[in-house]
């Protein structure tokens, strides 16, 4: 992965920030060029950092430069706000995984590009400890 | 708009060329259907392919086999929409003819996965889907469609009943001279395979294969199969930002489309070739083609309506889990496939008096779909 094409997604990654539109109030995850209602004017939007599992599913057998962590779970999660997003859920067997489990952003390292790249990061989830 | 016709059709049995390159098998499978066709000048060339330029370290594939058939100098490009790049470069071939540009059009798709070790076709295949958001995740296709899968099952199916997709189209392939796998499947064996992606199984994901298939287009004249609709649509990248994740809007649209273009309904269509490279993505396209109603696909597959004598056939030759998949090439040979029991021409897999096939492709988790319906003169 190149530098820029990294560092321009620092801010979304590290922060869930999205898009409001600022005509019809719809919001994005990740942020796109144009809303569906035409506009093209946008705010920043912080999403929630909680939410619970929609659906999800176990990688085992991951694309290049995730064997490591095989095997994951990988979720479809509504967050709080109700915006959706996927992610992988850690700190977790995937067995115990369950539709409506409660989980938390985390900040966590992604992939690295071998050892003299990117080390590359970006948010997972765990399950909330009540 | 010009009615258009299939002249010809040709074709490779899928598996892997070691020995042999990519331009190789594409200029097999041209020349085949440039012969079947009867020996007629092409006056342009769609190439569909998918994954060449990481595979092969290869773009610009158009110059490439026109060149490579011994025509430099012919206009040809190719097209890509990842796994819906064949039924999409059908589509475009079609408009090509339709529309009174070009006269007789060759529409030919290849890849050859072979090349490279299966974590690289892993990776290529999740190059359909948005990369900083979803591909970043670690998903891969199996896993987007096993998301789906499990959400299936939760309101509408058993784990055995969506297997059967799998089991039918084994079932269809038996005896199939250009399948990669023509030999029959237990349920058993699917539901006993390893995880791929939970709940997918093994045995329920299309394999890794190489392949070609060609078709040449021409103005339809009183004879033969016509291209009676012929679309395409997109939907949103993500799983995330659709109202209903279950309902396959792009096939949706593309079919509503194309039916109207041919003036039929789901009824009317005598077999279909879809898009089952997972099983689930299989069960959805029959719903979103308005072959199954919501929620009730697995259960007519796991029935006898998909089989060939049952009352919609569904991939006659054995789909993408048993006649192969070979990314860019895949909605070509379901064209063919249809084309050939519409001309009655499909042997052991003849559906009998065969008058409307489709043939359905898509690509990343259906984020783009191409519905094509051919139909037999005299219809």
């Amino acid at each position: 992965m190149s530098v820029p094409r990294y560092w321009r997604n620092e801010v979304p990654r590290y922060r869930l920030m999205g898009r409001i539109c600022k005509a019809c109030g719809a919001r994005y995850f990740p942020a796109k060029p144009v809303c569906t209602c035409g506009n093209a004017g946008f705010e920043d939007y912080k999403l929630s950092e909680a939410g619970e599992v929609v659906t999800w599913t176990v990688i085992r057998s991951p694309p290049l430069g995730y064997e490591r962590y095989a095997p994951y779970v990988v979720a479809l999660i509504e967050l709080d706000d109700g915006m959706r997003l996927l992610s992988q859920v850690v700190d977790v067997d995937p067995a115990e995984v369950r539709a409506g489990m409660r989980v938390e952003a985390v900040f966590r390292k992604v992939r690295e590009d071998g050892p003299s790249g990117i080390i590359q990061y970006g948010y997972k989830f765990r399950p909330v400890v009540e | 708009m010009r009615r258009v016709a299939v002249a010809g059709v040709g074709f490779i049995p899928i598996k892997e060329y070691w020995d042999r390159s990519l331009q190789d098998l594409f200029a097999e499978a041209a020349l085949k259907a440039v012969r079947d066709a009867g020996g007629t000048e092409v006056d342009s060339v769609y190439v569909s392919n998918m994954s060449g330029s990481l595979m092969q370290d290869q773009i610009n594939l158009g110059a490439l086999v026109a060149d490579s058939l011994g025509k430099p100098g012919l206009p040809a490009v190719r097209v890509e929409a990842g796994t819906a790049s064949g039924g999409v470069a059908f589509h475009e071939a079609v408009k090509a003819v339709a529309s009174g540009y070009s006269d007789c059009v060759l529409v030919g798709g290849v890849e050859k996965m072979s090349d490279v070790l299966p974590e690289v076709a892993t990776t290529a295949m999740v190059m359909s889907e948005e990369q900083e958001y979803t591909a970043y995740t670690g998903v891969t296709q199996a896993g987007l469609s096993a998301m789906l899968h499990r959400l299936y099952l939760d309101l509408y199916a058993e784990p055995a009943e969506v297997g059967m997709m799998a089991v039918k189209g084994h079932d269809h392939s038996v005896g199939c001279k250009h399948a990669q796998y023509p030999f029959r499947m237990s349920i058993d064996r699917a539901m006993d395979s390893p995880m791929e992606a939970d709940p997918i199984h093994t045995m329920e994901c299309s394999g890794v294969g190489d392949g070609a298939a060609a078709l040449v287009l021409v103005p339809a004249g009183e004879s033969g199969v016509e291209v009676a609709g012929s679309a395409v649509a997109t939907d949103c990248c993500s799983l995330t930002t659709r109202n209903d994740p279950l309902v396959f809007d792009a096939v949706k649209r593309a079919a509503e489309k194309a039916y109207r273009m041919a003036k039929v309904k789901p009824g009317d269509v005598d077999l279909a070739e879809v898009h089952d490279d997972f099983t689930i993505d299989g069960v959805l396209s029959l719903e979103a083609l308005g072959l199954a109603k919501q929620g009730e696909a697995a259960k007519l597959v796991a029935g006898n309506a998909t089989d060939k004598d049952g009352k919609i056939p569904v991939n006659t030759f054995g789909g993408l889990k048993a006649r192969g998949h070979p990314l860019g090439a895949t909605g070509l040979y379901q064209v063919a496939e249809v084309t050939l029991q519409l001309r009655g021409a499909a042997g052991d897999h003849q559906v009998p008096g065969a008058e409307v096939g489709l043939a359905q492709s898509m690509g990343g988790v259906a984020s783009v779909s191409a519905v094509n319906i051919l139909r037999r003169f005299g219809k």
